[in-house]
C-alpha cells in the first residue's frame, strides 16, 4: 500500500524548496528534448522533401514493353545442339510493338488488386520541337492530367497554367521549363512538333512545368492521351506505359513480379529503381537519433548528479522519515517521483520549445530553383516525434533517478542518527 | 498481564573495525504506563540498545517483544508499519524536516498511517501542539523555530498516532535547563495523565531521578 498523495506532496516540497537546482535539472531535459524535436522535425522534413522530389513523381510499379533480345534464340530450341556451346553474333532485338497489348483490360485487372490505389495509363513517344528550321529532340508523354495530379502530385510541378486545361483546351501541351526557355516561347503561344515518322502538328502551349531535374525539363513535355494518340495516328487502346500507385509501398516488388509473370511485360518496382534514396534517409535518421540520444544522456547525467546531491543533503530527512515509519520503498518513491517530475515537466517544456523552434524554422524563407513549390524550410510535425520525445524524457530520468533513489532506500537510519 | 516491551537475551556485536561485544544478555521489561530511564556512561551501549528496541536496528541476537508480538525476524516493511503505528520517537537532535511547516511535520506520521482523513489529522495535530503549548507555531517553517520549540514539535509528532510507547534518545541532551524542565514535565504529564509508557536514554542524573525506574548500564550489561 503506497500513499501516493503523501509521497508526491513530500516530493513537491523538496523540489520547490530547491527551486534553482530543480529548474537546472529540468532545463537539461528541456534542452535535450527541445533540440531532439526541432532536429528530428527539420531532418525528416528535409528527408521527405528530398525523397518526394523523386519518389512522389515515381510510380510504385512502372509497367512497359521493353525492347530487348529474346532470351531463347532459335539455336537453343534445336535439340541437336543441346549439349554444345553455342556462339551467336549480332543478335538483334526482338520485333515487337511498343504498345502494351490489351492495356485497358490489364489496367482494370490491376486496379482490382487489394493494395492498388490507382493504375494510370500513359502514352510515351519521341518527338521534335520545331522552331523555324531548328528541330529539337524531345519526349512527349500523353497523360490523364487529373489522375496524375491526384496520385503523382503533377500539379506541384506546374509553374504556369492549370492542369485541367490539358483536357479542356484542344491540342494543348505542357512544356518543360528548359524546352520553353530554349524555344523562347511561353504560355498561350503555338508550337509545331513533328513525330519520328514525319508529319507536323500544331499544338498550343497551355502550361509550363518544372520538375527540378534539369535533364528532364530540357526535353520533356506533356499532352493529353488522346492528343498523343492522334499525333501518332494510333487508336484509343494504344497505351505504352502503366503507372501503378499502391496503398502500401512494400507490396511493390510482389506486384511487379506477378505482372512480369502473368503478362510478360517489364515491371519495375520503386525499391529497385530508387534503392539509394532509402539508404540516404536511413543514415540521416540514424545521425539525428544519435545526436538526440547524446543530448538526452547528458541531461540524464545532470539529473543523476543533482539527485545524488539532494539525497546527500537530505540524509537527516531520510533518517527521520524511516524512523517515523516510512518504509525504504516509500523513501525510494519520494526521490523517484522527484526524478520523474523533473523529467515530465522538463520534457513537456522541451516539446513546447521544440515546437516553437520548429515553427521558427518553418518560417525561414528557403527558395531553390529545383523545388518550385517550396517557399520555406520544410518541417515534419509528426506527432510520433512528440510521443517519442516525452517517452525519452521519462525513460532517461527514470534511469537517472533509479540509482540515487535506490541508495536512499538502502540508507540505514541508525547510521545517520548515531553519527550525530 | 500484558507485556508492553520485553527483551530476551539480546546480544549485539559490532563487526567493524574489530569484533566487539556491545550488548550482553539484555533482559528487561517495560510495563504499561511506566516512565523508565536508561543511564550509563558514553559507549556503554545504551543508545545501541534503544535502536534495537525501536525496531530500526535488526542486526542482533535474542528476542524482542512489543505488545505481546514477537518483533524479531519481521520483514522491514512490517517493522516500518509497527514503528509508524506504535512507537513515538524523540531524538537529541530535533530531526524535523526543515522545508515543511511545524504542522506538516507533526502530521507526516499520521498521513503515512492513513487511518484518518486529512482534516481529522490536521485537527489532531493542532490538538497535540496545543497540549504542548506551541499551537502558535503551527504555520512556521520548521527551520525557523528555536531548539526548545523544535524538541516540543518532535514530541508532538511522536504523539500524533497515539503510540503505546515513546522512546527518547537524550531528548534533553541538547537543551538548556529551562527547556529540559519543560520537556521533562511534558513527559511526566503524558505518563501520569494518559498512561503512556516512556523509555528515555539520558545522561542527566536530575532527569533520571524523577522517573519511575532507572535502568543502569555498564559495558553492555544491565546492572541490578
Amino acid at each position: 500500500m503506497t500513499n501516493w498523495n503523501l509521497i508526491l506532496s513530500i516530493a513537491r516540497t523538496h523540489l520547490l524548496s530547491k527551486f534553482r537546482q530543480t529548474a537546472i535539472a529540468a532545463l537539461g531535459v528541456t534542452f535535450g528534448i527541445g533540440s531532439y524535436i526541432s532536429l528530428v522535425g527539420f531532418m525528416t522534413g528535409l528527408n521527405q522533401m528530398l525523397d518526394s522530389l523523386i519518389l512522389n513523381q515515381t510510380p510504385h510499379v512502372h509497367i512497359y514493353n521493353e525492347i530487348q533480345a529474346s532470351e531463347d534464340q532459335p539455336a537453343d530450341l534445336f535439340s541437336e545442339f543441346e549439349n554444345s556451346l553455342k556462339m551467336i553474333h549480332s543478335i538483334k532485338p526482338r520485333q515487337t510493338q511498343k504498345k502494351i497489348h490489351n492495356a485497358l483490360p490489364i489496367i482494370d485487372l490491376i486496379e482490382k488488386e487489394e493494395p492498388v490505389l490507382a493504375a494510370i495509363p500513359q502514352v510515351k513517344t519521341q518527338i521534335f520541337y520545331i522552331s523555324g528550321s531548328i528541330e529539337l529532340g524531345g519526349n512527349l508523354t500523353g497523360i490523364d492530367a487529373m489522375q496524375e495530379v491526384r496520385y503523382f502530385n503533377f500539379g506541384d510541378y506546374l509553374i504556369e497554367g492549370e492542369p485541367q486545361s490539358l483536357e479542356n483546351v484542344d491540342n494543348a501541351i505542357f512544356l518543360g521549363a528548359g524546352v520553353a526557355k530554349k524555344l523562347a516561347i511561353s504560355i498561350g503561344d503555338r508550337l509545331q512538333i513533328s513525330t519520328v515518322k514525319g508529319g507536323s502538328f500544331p499544338l498550343k502551349v497551355a502550361g509550363i512545368f518544372q520538375s527540378g531535374i534539369a535533364d528532364l525539363d530540357n526535353i520533356q513535355s506533356f499532352a493529353s492521351i488522346k492528343t498523343v494518340q492522334r499525333i501518332l495516328g494510333e487508336p484509343e487502346n494504344y497505351i505504352t506505359d502503366i503507372n501503378v500507385k499502391l496503398k502500401d509501398i512494400d507490396y511493390a516488388p510482389i506486384l511487379a513480379n506477378k505482372i512480369q509473370e502473368q503478362f510478360r511485360l517489364e515491371a519495375v518496382d520503386i525499391n529497385t529503381a530508387n534503392a539509394q534514396f532509402e539508404t540516404g534517409s536511413t543514415i540521416r535518421n540514424l545521425i539525428t537519433y544519435a545526436v538526440s540520444i547524446t543530448l538526452l544522456i547528458v541531461a540524464g547525467f545532470g539529473i543523476y548528479n543533482i539527485l545524488n546531491m539532494l539525497i546527500y543533503e537530505k540524509m537527516n530527512d531520510i533518517a527521520i522519515l524511516k524512523a517515523t515509519g516510512f518504509s525504504g520503498k516509500d523513501v525510494q518513491m519520494i526521490f523517484m517521483s522527484q526524478a520523474m517530475l523533473i523529467g515530465f515537466i522538463g520534457g513537456l517544456l522541451g516539446l513546447l520549445i521544440g515546437y516553437i523552434l520548429s515553427r521558427v524554422i518553418d518560417n525561414i524563407p528557403f527558395q531553390t530553383e529545383a523545388l518550385p513549390t517550396i517557399k520555406t524550410y520544410p518541417i515534419n510535425y509528426d506527432p510520433w516525434f512528440y510521443l517519442i520525445g516525452i517517452g525519452f524524457a521519462l525513460i532517461s530520468t527514470f534511469l537517472a533517478g533509479y540509482l540515487p533513489s535506490h541508495r536512499a532506500k538502502k540508507i540505514d537510519p541508525v547510521d545517520i542518527i548515531r553519527r550525530q | 498481564m500484558k507485556r508492553l516491551l520485553e527483551t530476551r537475551n539480546i546480544n549485539k556485536y559490532f563487526k567493524k573495525p574489530v569484533l566487539f561485544h556491545v550488548l550482553r544478555d539484555i533482559n528487561f521489561k517495560v510495563e504499561p504506563g511506566e516512565f523508565v530511564s536508561i543511564m550509563g556512561k558514553s559507549g556503554c551501549g545504551k543508545s545501541t540498545l534503544l535502536y534495537i528496541l525501536s525496531t530500526m536496528d535488526t542486526d542482533y541476537e535474542g528476542e524482542l517483544w512489543l505488545n505481546d508480538q514477537l518483533i524479531t525476524g519481521q520483514a522491514s516493511n512490517e517493522l516500518s508499519r509497527i514503528r509508524n503505528e506504535h512507537i513515538g520517537f524523540v531524538f537529541q537532535f530535533h530531526y524535523l524536516l526543515p522545508e515543511f511547516t511545524v504542522l506538516e511535520n507533526v502530521m507526516l506520521p499520521a498521513r503515512k498511517l492513513a487511518r484518518k482523513d486529512l482534516p481529522e489529522i490536521e485537527h489532531d495535530a493542532i490538538e497535540k501542539l496545543r497540549i504542548l503549548g506551541i499551537e502558535g507555531l503551527a504555520m512556521k517553517k520548521a527551520s525557523r523555530i528555536s531548539g526548545g520549540e523544535k524538541q516540543r514539535v518532535a514530541i508532538a509528532r511522536s504523539l500524533i498516532n497515539e503510540p503505546m510507547i515513546i522512546m527518547g534518545d537524550e531528548p534533553t541532551g541538547n537543551l538548556d535547563t529551562y527547556n529540559s524542565e519543560i520537556v521533562f514535565n511534558i513527559f511526566r504529564e503524558l505518563s501520569n495523565d494518559q498512561g503512556l509508557s516512556l523509555l528515555v536514554v539520558t545522561h542527566d542524573e536530575d532527569f533520571a531521578a524523577k522517573t519511575d525506574r532507572i535502568i543502569r548500564m555498564e559495558d553492555g550489561k544491565i546492572l541490578d
